[in-house]
């Protein structure tokens, strides 16, 4: 399985955010966006998953034609906003997400042991803390099985230990043979990633 | 879908979900209307099955801003989209608008008996209109959908929908007194009307989603 983007251009109320990025990732590596506010890093994120339309160019993905046909069914999208429901609690939030995202993957109780939100399952999403809320929203992409995970600032608002499980928890995602691509200004923890620098092209 | 179904109804009836706001305003709207009107039992009577309809119509518009906006605050509606290769998302936006007419629009058919008895209505013409809310009000939720889904990225939307909605349900609302009509005076048909707001109703059911789920696909930023 490849991710492909091919002098990939993004826009924002007709504005040029980005222009001519590309890059292509094979099975079990990750990209690491960087720059500068601004830069165009969501708007990157936005439109590999497809939720904005590429100004140029665009994103394709290879190789595994049958479960995952486009970008979008085989990506998982970590963004600024958590998707979750505050008056629903934790584990009917994830419920809800596993049976609506289709191929399963670790159940509710797990993924939860994973972010170690284990025993707050029952709470309602809203009384969460913010770094307690993202981790429920990664445990999120642990509930259902995509190859692709597309993270926009994950681990904004997250402890030190709990940077260092995510770090775990991508490196996992990675051998399993699955591809991350990260927007982030700190550092995520994974070795052998490749780079994008972005502002500095422009 | 089943599980959208049952998180949407779970949210409706959990605190803030504003479930009873439309029946409340529904009660407050029949209830006013006997005060403005004056005690002519047979005027109340007469003018009872529209009445009942225009401030059910008033009602199912109250909580439409809320359908896709609830979800786009929150990131749900990326992730509704996202998944679109899946569910495909006109099925998404259909499911979310019965879930929503179950939630908060089904109540209101409920109490429409009750409130009917205020209106001095007698009892074929309550049954009649029950049953024409029960057929039509779907039809006004779709086509509210495409509305709140043209509207969703706007902050204070609410006004706005239900006046890009409203002329788009006049005929629903037609056909819907008309045969809450037909049922009691005699020379007027029920069957009629009746069958055209059923029908009204399963061809807004696929062209209300459909275009709402275009309006969402195009309106992400």
């Amino acid at each position: 399985m490849r991710l492909i983007a091919e002098n990939l251009g993004g826009e924002r109320g007709g504005e040029t955010v980005f222009s001519n990025i590309g890059f292509a990732l094979e099975k079990g590596e990750a990209l690491i966006v960087t720059g500068p506010n601004g830069a165009g890093k969501s708007t990157l994120l936005r439109v590999v998953a497809g939720l904005l339309p590429a100004a140029r160019g665009k994103v394709l993905i290879e190789g595994d034609g049958e479960a995952f046909p486009t970008v979008a069914s085989a990506s998982h999208y970590l963004g600024h906003l958590n998707a979750m429901k505050t008056a629903l609690s934790v584990e009917e939030n994830l419920g809800f997400w596993r049976a609506f995202q289709g191929e399963p993957g670790l159940d509710v109780e797990e993924a939860l042991e994973t972010v170690a939100l284990d025993g707050l399952g029952h709470l309602p999403f809203g009384y969460l803390s913010t770094g307690q809320r993202r981790r429920a929203s990664i445990a999120r992409l642990l509930v259902s099985r995509r190859p692709v995970w597309l993270l926009d600032e994950p681990t904004a608002g997250l402890d030190k230990a709990s940077e260092e499980r995510f770090a775990g928890v991508m490196r996992g995602h990675l051998q399993d043979g699955g591809i991350v691509v990260a927007a982030t200004h700190l550092p995520l923890g994974l070795e052998g990633a490749k780079a994008l620098r972005m502002g500095e092209t422009i | 879908m089943w599980a959208l179904f049952l998180r949407d109804i779970r949210l409706s009836i959990r605190a803030g979900g504003g479930a009873l706001i439309g029946v409340i305003f529904f009660l407050a709207v029949i209830v006013t209307i006997p005060f403005g009107v004056g005690p002519d039992l047979n005027l109340l009577s007469r003018i009872g099955p529209a009445i009942l309809w225009i401030a059910a119509l008033l009602a199912c518009l109250l909580g439409l801003d809320r359908l896709f906006q609830a979800d786009r605050e929150d990131g749900s509606l990326d992730l509704l989209v996202l998944n679109g290769d899946r569910h495909m998302l006109g099925l998404t936006v259909l499911t979310k608008c019965l879930a929503h007419w179950t939630g908060s629009v089904l109540p209101l058919v409920v109490a429409a008996p009750l409130l009917g008895l205020f209106m001095n209505m007698e009892p074929l013409g309550i049954g009649a209109t029950a049953l024409t809310l029960l057929v039509g009000t779907p039809a006004i939720t779709f086509i509210g959908a495409a509305g709140a889904a043209v509207a969703v990225a706007l902050p204070r939307g609410g006004l706005l929908i239900s006046v890009l909605v409203l002329p788009l349900t006049i005929p629903v609302l037609i056909f819907g007194v008309s045969a809450s009509y037909g049922a009691v005076a005699d020379p007027a048909p029920f069957l009629q009307p009746f069958l055209i707001l059923a029908a009204l109703t399963l061809f807004l059911a696929v062209l209300g989603p459909l275009a709402a789920a275009l309006a969402l696909r195009h309106g992400t930023d």
